[in-house]
């Protein structure tokens, strides 16, 4: 048995297939994945995303820990309750894990990391705080549950569930947070739709799940969370980048901040190195399944397909997938599905967003 | 979950009839398509192949997963049911009423599961 969530007696009740993701009994889906996908392209639907960990760094040291901690620059958190997005990388410039820091007070910070690495980074902050000797606590809050609600109608539905949430969250621009009563409400999601992310007290959940649900938000699944992230282009950790891949070589050049005369854990490393590598998206052109690992052969070289999937939205294949720089937009390109080798088109990311196709 | 008796099963969740056409026709069962979620591609069906029992005939993938299709006896793959290419859902909402391949065959299938073997043997994997 894996670790479980609040809200894991909710989902078997619903019906869910559960399966193991990194240490945790998670709902796959609730029947069908491409219903829930659409539901979150075209209404609303939401996610248990509590087996993910926030952690609140406090302290007067807290805005220079995270400085010195992360790729992306804190600094640019200047108003309470704005949310940032960066990776956190290892001396040789190595993605240890991509987060969201929400800034909330001068001393008082909340980080979200990824599930299955959350002791991995936790002990990796500590050891980057006891290094310098940084005036910080860090406090996992395994006390709160996550639920993300995403779609184009998810935040009336909020309101329509939890009203006395709307005074301080009707205002919020795209990638800001605020505390409402014993929720904390983001602006901010993994789908490319808009939405909340909520946290709040764990005892809460199931009755705020129940609540969602009656005001006609469907539950949607961890099989769908990657089909909707992948067609709005965000990397997942573990297929799109790890420990060996820097952010430059991900996609994520524009999360790390290096025009800042600041310090921070990895910098050496990536202005030595540089970057050598693209994370393109690729449509295919031919019938068939795009899947992480199968091999991209270009004229400028072999690369790799870091996640592939059926898009719902689309009704073709997509990826992302590490190649040679010199692979431009446009380029056709061939990929070995099981020894045969299918065409496919490289194209600029996200492949969807608001519900809309970009390529 | 369904498990028609007049149908012949394999351990690798194919079912098998013979057809009145003669030939041996071949699909996924309802437990196949239950494991794999919503399929979104059927293909890589080798017709005109002689295969031997086990050998892969095509494969059928999920949003989730890829999964191999194989050839319950042997036999030579003749035919392969294209409207599944457009369509593939349809083997999650009726996976008996749509075969996949057909095969020529001299071969017998009652060496293959029943129906009660075959439920057994989904039960127990469960």
């Amino acid at each position: 048995m894996g670790h479980r969530t609040p809200l894991f007696d909710t989902h078997v009740a619903s019906g869910a297939k559960i399966v193991d993701f990194g240490g945790w009994d998670m709902p796959l889906n609730y029947g069908s994945q491409i219903e829930e996908h659409h539901a979150v392209r075209r209404d609303a639907g939401m996610f248990d995303v509590s087996h993910m960990r926030p952690v609140d760094v406090r302290g007067a040291g807290a805005r220079a820990f995270l400085r010195y901690l992360v790729a992306n620059n804190v600094d640019r958190l200047a108003q309470a309750g704005k949310a940032l997005y960066s990776c956190m990388l290892n001396d040789a410039g190595g993605v240890v894990d991509d987060l969201i820091i929400y800034f909330l007070r001068d001393d008082w910070f909340r980080v979200v990391v990824n599930a299955s690495t959350a002791e991995k980074d936790l002990a990796w902050m500590e050891k980057v705080r006891t290094d310098r000797g940084f005036e910080v606590t860090l406090t996992p809050r395994r006390d709160l549950a996550m639920i993300a609600i995403q779609g184009p109608n998810a935040r009336a539905k909020l309101w329509q569930a939890r009203p006395g949430t709307r005074a301080a969250t009707e205002g919020l621009g795209a990638f800001f947070a605020a505390e409402t009563g014993d929720l904390f409400v983001a602006r901010t999601g993994y789908t490319g739709e808009d939405g909340f992310e909520v946290m709040l007290p764990a005892a809460q959940a199931p009755a705020l799940w129940a609540d969602l649900k009656a005001a006609g938000v469907a539950e949607a699944g961890l099989g769908a969370r990657d089909t909707l992230r992948l067609e709005a282009g965000m990397n997942l950790y573990g297929n799109d980048m790890d420990e060996t891949v820097s952010p430059l070589d991900a996609g994520l050049a524009w999360t790390v901040d290096l025009k800042a005369p600041r310090e921070f854990v990895g910098r050496a490393a990536l202005e030595r190195d540089g970057a050598t590598k693209a994370l393109v998206g690729l449509k295919l052109l031919d019938k068939g399944v795009l899947r992480s690992h199968q091999k991209v052969v270009t004229p400028q070289g072999d690369g790799e397909i870091t996640s592939g999937t059926f898009s719902p939205t689309l009704g073709f294949s997509v990826a992302m997938a590490r190649v040679p720089r010199e692979v431009r937009a446009g380029d056709v390109v061939q990929v070995d599905i099981r020894g045969r080798l299918l065409s496919a088109q490289v194209v600029k990311m996200p492949f969807v967003r608001n519900g809309k196709p970009m390529i | 979950m369904k498990f028609p008796a007049e149908l012949k099963y394999t351990q690798t969740h194919e079912w098998a009839k013979v057809g009145d056409d003669g030939l041996l026709w071949v699909g996924i069962t309802d437990a196949a398509q239950d494991m794999l979620g919503d399929l979104v591609f059927v293909g890589d069906v080798k017709v005109g192949q002689t295969l031997k029992s086990g050998e892969t005939a095509g494969v059928v993938e999920s949003v989730k997963a890829a999964s191999d299709i194989y050839a319950p006896v042997d036999g030579e793959v003749v035919a392969f049911n294209d409207a599944l290419e457009s369509e593939p859902q349809q083997l999650n909402s009726d996976p008996y009423g749509s075969w996949i391949f057909k095969m020529k065959t001299s071969a017998s299938i009652d060496g293959l599961l029943d129906a009660g073997a075959y439920q057994k043997n989904v039960a127990e994997s469960h």
